[in-house]
Parts: C-alpha cells; structure tokens; sequence
C-alpha cells in the first residue's frame, strides 16, 4: 500500500509556494528503505511493550523537538486508505495541529478529518481524545524524551541497564519524596507507567488525567520520539498501570468547574483568562470532543487540498 | 469569546506571506543570486554543507538564501533535503597526503616538507573595517594573478613554495613517527567497519569513528566553545596545532561493472591534525598523542575546535581520569548536533496548555493544602490575601 507514488513525484513544481502538493518527494516523504526501517522498529516495539526500540531517525522538514518522532511513525504506516486526524493539546486548529496535517495533505494526499471517530490514524501532542478509541485506529504520540528516568539519570547507556534490569527503584523514590516534600505525588503530566507489568515507560507529556485511557485501550499505540531516536508502543489490551503507593493511589485531575462551552464535566479542561480582571473562563482541550458534544453545524470541514495537490494526486 | 485556538490555519498563510516578504526586503535593492552567496559568502557555503552533511555549494547557497543568512536553519534544511536522498554506495577513503593544497601551515616546525602556504586567511589581516567595500563595484579585476594564492608563512622571507600540481604532500605527524614520537592513525585490517551515523542511531558507548562521524557534523559554536574550555583546564592536554591544511582532494568510488576505481568528483575540505601529550605508562614510552578535525569547505575554526574535542573525549581509552564534561562522550555527543538542539530549545514556543494546566491545578491544590496547615498551626497568620488569583476564578 506504500509504493512509491510517481504521479506526485512527476509532476512539475509549481513555484516557491510553502502549501503547494511536495513534487519530487515520495508518498510521505520518506523513502520507502527508510519506512522499512521504521516498520522493523514499531514491529520490534509492538512485540515488546513499553520497551524502548532505538531507530535510525531522518531530519525531517520540521524541526526536532516539534513532533518528527511523531510524523516518521505516521508516514511509515500511512496509506492511501487512512483518514488522518492531528491534534495538539486536544485540538486540531492549534498551530502545530494545523502545519503537521498540511505536510501529510501535501505528501499523501491523504483524507483528513478533525472527528476522532472517523479517524484511522490519530496524531497527537500531549492529549488522547475524549472520544473513546477503537480496534481500527491507530494513535500516534509525539514523544520529547521517551525515557521515564532522564530526569534521575541523564545518562542514557546506565538507564539501558536498570531497564534491563527491571531496577526501578529511583522512580518509586522519586514519587515518596514527592509525598514527603508535598503531602501527593507532585507529577502531573508524563506520569511514568507500568506496561504490561514489565517495562517503565513514558506516556508523553499527556495529563495524568488521561493515563487510564492507555490501559487495555483497544486501539494500538505507537510512540515516536525523533531527536532521542527511540520508538516504543503499546499494543491493543496491553495493562498499563500508572505508578502509585497502597496508601497513595493514583488519581486524576478534577475540575469544579464544567465545560463553559457543552458543559461536560467529564472532559479535560483548559483554563484561559478573558479580561484584565483575570477572570477565568474553562472549556474542553479536546475541540472536537466539544463540538460533537454541542451538536452545533459550526465545525468546519478540514482544509481542502489545494487543487495542484489534487492533479498530483490524480494524474 | 474563545478565539484564542481559532484561526490557526489563516495566521500560519499569512506568516508565511510576511516571511517571503521580510526575506526579500526591500525589492528596490537587487535580489540576492544564488551564485552570488555560493561565490562571495564561500564560508557561510562551507559551514552549511559540513553541518548539513551534504557537500553541494550550490543547495547551500540556496538554503543560505532561503533561509534569510541564518545559517542553523539553513543547515536544517540541508539536512531535511539529504534525508530523502538515496544512498547509492560508499567512496574510497580519501587520502589527504593527495590534496592539491592552497593552504598548509605547521605551528610545531619552523619548516617542513613541502613549506608553509599561507593561503588566503583571515589571521593577518588587521581587523579594520574596509569601508572601500561599502562602494559597490570597486574590487572588480583588483586583484593580481599570484598574489593571494601561496604567500610565505614561516620565519624566512624567501618566496613561496608552491605546491607541484600531482605532488603528495606529506603530513606533519607522519614525519613524526619516524621516531615512533607519536601514535599513528591506520586503518587497521581486523578493525570494525566504521558504522554510519546518518543510518544507524547514536549509541553508548561510541566509537571514536562514530564520535568523529557526530563531531563533523557539530554545531561549530558548540565545538569552539567545548575546544576552548579544553585549553582552560576543562580535561587540558596541551594541544600543539600539527597541521592544518586545506584544499582539494578528488574523490574515488569503486564501481562493480568497471572493477576499478574512478573519479566522481573533487571536494574541498579542511583537515586539522592537533598533537596532544601524553605521559605514557609502565608499559608504553611516552608519545605525542593525536586529536583530529576534519571539515567540508574552508573551515579552520571548526577543524581546529572538533580536533580539540576529539581528543577529549579519547580521554577513557587512553587512561585518562574523567574530570570534565568535555570528556563525557554521552554528554559531548548528545548535545553536539544544532537542528536537535535548535529544535529542542525552540520547541518551547508551541502550546503547552495541556501540561500547563495540570501544573496549575497541582501547585493550587499544594497551596490550599499549605494554607490549611498554616490556618491550623497559627490562626493569627492566616489572612495573608496571597491567593487572589484563586478567588477570581469563575466559570464564565
């Protein structure tokens, strides 16, 4: 489903435009020995869970740190079929969201959407949708550093050891002295998790809120981290359970406040302040969670392909 | 109300507009050729293909200029365009005794064989601003035929010694190792093929040709400032300039249907050879020990720098106490590349509301927590008002 497509890459540049269809560049940009590259490593991570699967990352056209993990996994398991869905702290319309769905628009040609169920293949920073996940999606994370003990050990050959080890007694350390100083775990984004009841992993920097959505989640999970070059997953119904004590069990976030927008009180929320008061307004991250919620006609269809993306893609 | 994640796609056309725009600035002034930079801005050129790891003047011409002269993100988009470059084979180790050389100087001998070219460099010019080239079109046919090319650089006054076109020139440390004085770097038949570090990802421990590998393609202000702290007692091992020679060198590949070698074309590159002390031990005389830079272009400052550091970080193999962070090859290679690192530090500015919030939701419960205690350990120091953020907060 991957083939190299050569009606993209035949068709004349049309000047210097940065949205223009990408000519001369493969389905998805990436070569396909590249893609075989990373397909042997999402197997690798697929087959272990939660184990850290190093990959020989490529420069992409974004720069590190901004989701190329993310995008290499994305464009090695993309095919012409999927329906892409990019989301940023929840949303589709933030910036990053917007510029990582036009690469693929402009590489692949690809459907995209901004409703979760209609997605195969959910890109994400730092959220898992509201919207509960099925067996025939496919959520992507953007990963900055996939190694849950690089705050306790920066150096990456010794953690290699205390994961093959199973030696973590630093982490559970770490949230004892976070009880100590601070009466609960002070840990509120990229909680460290156990997967399938062996490997340490970081779920990327989502909420703690979301965490219980990645146990025995039926959709697969592929993890990408670009400028660290490791790659990790968690497959669909794998147990994953979020580090806690017997007398300090692990707990979300809560808000008093419901959504101001569908009013849900379930959802996680942002926080913006909306005069000089400072007075706060909250509403759901999740964009599309919301709007769906609201019933409302006011979601607009995702940007169309420009029209010389479109003769790239037919010719 | 709730514009604030709306209008994402529009503002990202219109930043893009005003980007062409400020990059070409204003249109009453020529537009900047492409050729031009690649001609008169030939270090900018060289700087962008041995950081974006692609040897053509010509795309790092263009990414200099698309890239507004920020010369990290025209690395960066060197580097994104050579990913998606096929690799068809690997050329024959290039042999830099062959190098038709335009510049060589030696900081260990008065003389050596072959002489001192001094070459074109910045070194001995005085850092005056020549305000002759504020006027444009003055130094067109200025200058003579010989003048800059080969100019005498050791003590004597005789003229220069031009390099005989074909001629090998030998390097400095070989002549060293007449006397055993120093290690010798030769490929040694049973040793590991080198790996590559543009297929394979970095991984710890290192070899020293996969740390050369990541050091040649290092930010060079990174490499300077590592090199420097080296000569300032951060991991010192008195460093001697050996050698630094630049020129060009022809490149050869084997091809399987000829059975033979041929030339595929000629690069340009700078090497830098540093001698290094070394006290030896009980078992092994004492002997000069060697740090090596190697850089695409004319690129004296990052050769000399990356020689520096690479012979840091040969810190554990030759026995060395590892007192310094320039020794620490995870801490020197992890932080050596500029598109990581840029990236990195940059991606700061994209939206963090999610983590944000979470944070804010903790430290208030933290200081509601720390309140509640202070209210019960001393009721007379509980109205302090320092949480008026928190009394404010509404669901609008």
């Amino acid at each position: 489903m991957n083939a190299p497509d050569t009606a993209l890459s035949n068709t004349a540049a049309t000047g210097t435009s940065h949205d223009s269809a990408a000519h001369g560049y493969n389905f998805a940009y990436l070569d396909e020995q590249t893609k075989r590259m990373l397909r042997r490593a999402l197997l690798k991570a697929v087959a272990v869970p939660g184990y850290q699967v190093p990959f020989a990352s490529r420069e992409m056209p974004l720069p590190f740190g901004w989701g190329t993990g993310g995008i290499q996994v994305t464009a090695a398991i993309i095919g012409k079929a999927d329906t892409l869905k990019v989301i940023d702290q929840g949303s589709d319309e933030t910036t990053n969201a917007v510029n990582i769905r036009r690469f693929f628009a402009r590489t692949t040609g690809v459907a995209t959407t901004r409703r979760t169920a209609e997605a195969t293949i959910v890109q994400t920073r730092h959220r898992i949708p509201e919207t509960p996940l099925t067996e025939k999606q496919i959520l992507v994370y953007q990963v900055p550093m996939p190694e849950p003990l690089y705050r306790l050990e920066p150096r990456v050959a010794e953690c290699k050891k205390l994961h093959a080890l199973a030696d973590y007694g630093l982490i559970s350390v770490k949230l004892y002295e976070d009880i100590v100083h601070h009466g609960s775990i002070a840990t509120t984004y990229d909680y460290p998790v156990i997967v399938n009841h062996r490997y340490l992993t970081s779920p990327s920097p989502i909420p703690k809120f979301d965490n219980p959505k990645m146990h025995m989640n039926p959709a697969l999970q592929l993890f990408g981290a670009g400028r660290e070059r490791r790659i990790h997953a968690i497959p669909p119904y794998t147990p994953v359970r979020s580090l806690d004590f017997d007398d300090h069990p692990f707990e979300v976030q809560k808000w008093q406040h419901a959504c101001a927008l569908c009013g849900s009180k379930e959802s996680f929320l942002d926080e913006m302040i909306v005069d000089d008061a400072g007075t706060r307004m909250f509403v759901c991250s999740d964009s599309d969670y919301c709007h769906e919620r609201r019933g409302d006609g006011d979601i607009e269809s995702p940007a169309p392909l420009l029209p010389t993306a479109r003769q790239g893609e037919s010719a | 109300m709730y514009v604030a994640v709306k209008g994402g796609e529009r503002a990202i056309e219109a930043s893009w507009r005003r980007l062409d725009k400020a990059r070409r600035g204003d249109t009453r002034i020529a537009e900047l050729s492409v050729a031009q930079i690649r001609e008169q801005l030939r270090l900018a050129v060289a700087r962008v293909m041995t950081e974006g790891s692609v040897y053509d003047e010509e795309l790092a011409a263009l990414a200099i200029k698309q890239a507004a002269g920020d010369l990290v993100e025209a690395i960066f988009l060197l580097r994104a365009y050579r990913t998606t470059l096929p690799r068809f084979g690997y050329t024959r180790a290039i042999d830099t005794e062959a190098m038709q050389v335009e510049r060589r100087i030696s900081a260990t001998f008065k003389d050596v064989p072959g002489g001192q070219l001094l070459g074109a460099t910045y070194d001995y010019t005085q850092r005056l601003l020549d305000f002759a080239l504020l006027a444009e079109g003055h130094d067109e046919g200025k200058h003579d035929a010989d003048d800059m090319a080969h100019g005498s650089a050791s003590g004597s006054d005789e003229a220069s010694t031009q390099q005989p076109a074909g001629e090998p020139m030998p390097r400095v440390v070989a002549l060293l190792d007449k006397e055993g004085l120093i290690e010798q770097e030769r490929p040694s038949p049973d040793g590991a093929e080198p790996g590559d570090l543009s297929r394979e990802p970095l991984a710890f421990p290192a070899s020293r040709a996969t740390r050369l590998q990541n050091l040649a393609r290092g930010d060079e202000g990174f490499l300077l400032a590592m090199g420097y702290a080296t000569q300032r007692g951060y991991a010192h091992s008195h460093p001697f300039a050996g050698e630094i020679r630049f020129g060009t060198i022809a490149v050869e590949m084997e091809l399987d249907e000829l059975g033979a070698a041929v030339e595929i074309g000629d690069l340009d590159i700078t090497e830098c050879q540093m001698i290094n002390q070394f006290a030896g031990s009980g078992s092994v005389p004492p002997a000069f020990t060697q740090g090596y830079g190697l850089a695409f272009g004319h690129s004296e400052r990052k050769a000399m720098a990356m020689a520096l550091v690479d012979r840091a970080l040969r810190a554990e193999e030759l026995g060395e106490t590892l007192a310094s962070p320039t020794q620490d090859i995870e801490f020197m290679l992890s932080h050596s590349d500029n598109v990581e690192a840029s990236g990195f530090v940059q991606h700061l500015k994209l939206p963090h509301y999610v983590d944000f919030q979470s944070e804010l939701e903790l430290v208030r419960k933290l200081r509601a927590q720390h309140r509640a205690l202070g209210e019960n350990a001393s009721n007379h120091d509980a109205a302090t008002g320092a949480h008026p953020a928190t009394d404010r907060e509404q669901a609008a």
